[in-house]
């Protein structure tokens, strides 16, 4: 072979590698700039949750009522109990319906058309717009009723609690390895027993994991409380009322022009922050031990 | 048999468990009762599911049902929105979520697809769990917290340091002018898009780090083997074997923008106009103007205009939904198909 052709391909070679290496090199430097740049905004929105979020903090937000604007201190006391007895509700409803669904997709309809059916329909649920959701409930709540109340607000709040658990559910009891189950049947048990003292048992931190989980993703949602709770101002107990609740506090103090309003909203903020991330870690750690 | 195996084999006890000498076991029949029950709680339980959908469907179409008769399909492309003159169109709310929608994809599928190129072939692998669960926890924060932070923290920023600083380079660029105008602010679609791209980096992010997983080793490996890049391996090789999950995980991004509420409601300024193509110029989106809007409007047309509004983005989050499922059934029959 002539050594000059040789040569000239060798370069060509050579540079065609430097290329691609060089290309490879940019693209890793990309991807570990997406990676920062992801982290960069959760550090920045913790940072300021904490630090505009701890100058509003004291003793008195667990104490004092919402505060009229422009009327110095006052506490977040009726919205934070108000927010946990629906958000309590909403659990409390939504666990057993979540549940049950998802022990039949996994143990009975897994491949019957309920069970499919079932399954995109709860994806749809678990994606649909939240507000949308409150709307449901305004049309067939609220309107009835003719006065916005705490039901209405835990009924909307259950709703996005019950895809997430039959979901999780699913999943959960999807895991367990049918000899597990065909060993249960084969000591005579019947179905409703295996499901509950075998399958559901062996699967109870997945299922917990998933209730936690739903429970920290209501504390934070806003839009479906607009119109079903609304909001009260006053400390109130009564479900059937209006009533306060933290989300829709904060939104209506955080779009004040009020200082103290404000103050307060970022107080809020940051309960909801650091409940709701405390909430998902306890999850992981809790399914993470059983597993 | 019974030469070639020894006496001891059948032991006193075998022999006295199969002859029938006491009283046969006293036969203990379980109720059925429970089992049925059982049963049919498990059935309606996901029946219930199944007749929700329907009844949220069926009862906006009612609410929705004035609006629908007075202004039918034009309700699309009818641009005025004026509750004194009762006179309700829905495309600048349509178009703010379309739009905002548009910015935050843009911004977040090519940060996602980085973060899943390097949770899965770059990270060091003590640092792989720790850093998905950072980005799935940017997942958990509510959307009223990257509203509040939207609107007192990151649009005086944006407008400081973005938007300002364009405005007085494009002053006399024609057309790039108009796209940043508007009242110094910092709040429109762009900041709304920028706030919802962060909220959806981690969903995407995530499907797409899932889907990556699955990819064979022995696929990746050839690659390598044949003197491949990293980036070539990811881009020739990963990429295309899963491109239909990507592109799941990319509408499943998609529907939460469309129907994210709290964080554009805050950002977006909530005014009802047209008439400017600015990036940074108040606008509107459906889940905002219903947010906003719905609890004073009076029965009605008002109503049933927001109604209608909402029909329309369950619709547009429903089929977008519904391909994105459909996706990632494919990449999952695939993966059957040739393991």
């Amino acid at each position: 072979m002539n050594t000059a052709v040789y040569a000239a391909n060798e370069t060509a070679r050579l540079a065609k590698h430097r290329r691609r290496k060089a290309m490879n090199i940019v693209a890793l430097t990309l991807s570990m700039a997406a990676m920062a740049f992801g982290l960069f905004w959760l550090v920045w929105i913790l940072i300021e949750t904490i630090k505009l979020g701890v100058g509003g903090m004291s003793w008195s937000i667990f104490t004092d009522m919402t505060p009229p604007p422009q009327s110095g201190t006052g506490g977040l006391a009726n919205a934070i109990f108000g927010s946990a007895m629906m958000v309590c509700l909403a659990t409390l409803v939504g666990t057993p319906i979540g549940v049950m669904a998802g022990i039949y997709l996994a143990e009975y309809g897994q491949k019957t058309w309920l069970g499919s059916a079932t399954r995109f329909v709860n994806d749809v649920l678990l994606s649909a717009p939240s507000i949308v959701i409150g709307l449901f409930i305004y049309a067939v709540v609220v309107a009835r009723m003719k006065t916005y109340s705490g039901h209405a607000g835990g009924l909307a709040l259950a709703l996005i609690v019950i895809p997430v658990v039959i979901r999780t559910t699913e999943n959960m009891l999807s895991l367990i390895p049918n000899a597990l189950r065909e060993a249960a049947y084969a000591l005579g048990t019947p179905k409703w027993r295996v499901i509950s003292s075998v399958t559901l048992k062996s699967a109870r931190a997945g299922v917990m994991t998933g209730v936690l989980l739903a429970f920290a993703r209501i504390s934070g949602e806003t839009a479906p409380l607009l119109f079903t709770a609304l909001s009260n101002q006053f400390w109130s107990g009564n479900l059937s009322g209006p009533l306060a609740n933290l989300p829709v506090t904060i939104f209506k103090f955080a779009m004040s022009p009020y200082e103290n309003w404000q103050k307060l909203a970022w107080a809020g903020v940051f309960l909801i922050t650091l409940g709701v991330l405390a909430l998902n870690i306890l999850a992981r750690v809790l399914f993470r031990n059983k597993h | 048999m019974a030469a070639t195996l020894p006496a001891s084999h059948y032991g006193q006890n075998e022999m006295s468990r199969a002859d029938p000498l006491g009283q046969p076991p006293t036969v203990r029949r379980q109720a059925t009762w429970p089992d049925k029950l059982f049963s049919v709680l498990a059935h309606a339980a996901a029946v219930l599911t199944l007749l929700l959908l329907l009844a949220i469907i069926g009862s906006l179409i009612v609410g929705a049902a004035p609006a629908i008769r007075e202004y039918g399909l034009s309700f699309l492309w009818r641009s005025d929105w004026d509750p004194v003159k009762d006179q309700y169109g829905g495309l600048v709310m349509i178009y703010g979520t379309l739009a905002t929608s548009f910015i935050a994809l843009l911004i977040a599928v090519p940060v996602s697809f980085g973060i899943a190129l390097f949770l899965t072939e770059l990270s060091p692998n003590w640092l792989r769990r720790p850093l998905g669960v950072a980005i799935e926890l940017l997942a958990a924060v509510p959307s009223i917290v990257y509203g509040m932070w939207g609107l007192l923290v990151f649009s005086p920023m944006l407008s400081e340091f973005v938007q300002q600083p364009l405005q007085g380079w494009f002053q006399n660029t024609p057309v790039l002018k108009e796209l940043v105008s508007g009242a110094p602010v910092g709040i429109g679609i762009l900041s709304a898009g920028i706030i919802l791209a962060i909220m959806i980096i981690p969903f995407i992010a995530a499907v797409m780090r899932d889907v990556f997983e699955v990819t064979p080793a022995m696929l990746k490996e050839s690659a390598y083997g044949l003197g491949s890049t990293t980036w070539e391996v990811v881009f020739k090789v990963v990429l295309p074997y899963t491109k239909t999950g990507v592109i799941g995980g990319i509408m499943l991004g998609l529907g939460r923008a469309l129907g994210e509420t709290m964080a554009v409601t805050f950002v977006i300024g909530n005014a009802n106009q047209l008439n400017s193509p600015s990036l940074f110029e108040a606008a509107n989106s459906i889940t905002s103007v219903l947010a906003n809007e719905f609890a004073e409007a009076g029965e009605g047309l008002h109503q049933a205009s927001l109604l209608y509004l909402a029909l329309v983005l369950f619709f547009i989050t429903f089929v977008v939904l519904a391909l994105s499922k459909m996706l990632l059934a494919r990449l999952r029959r695939g993966e059957g198909v040739r393991a």
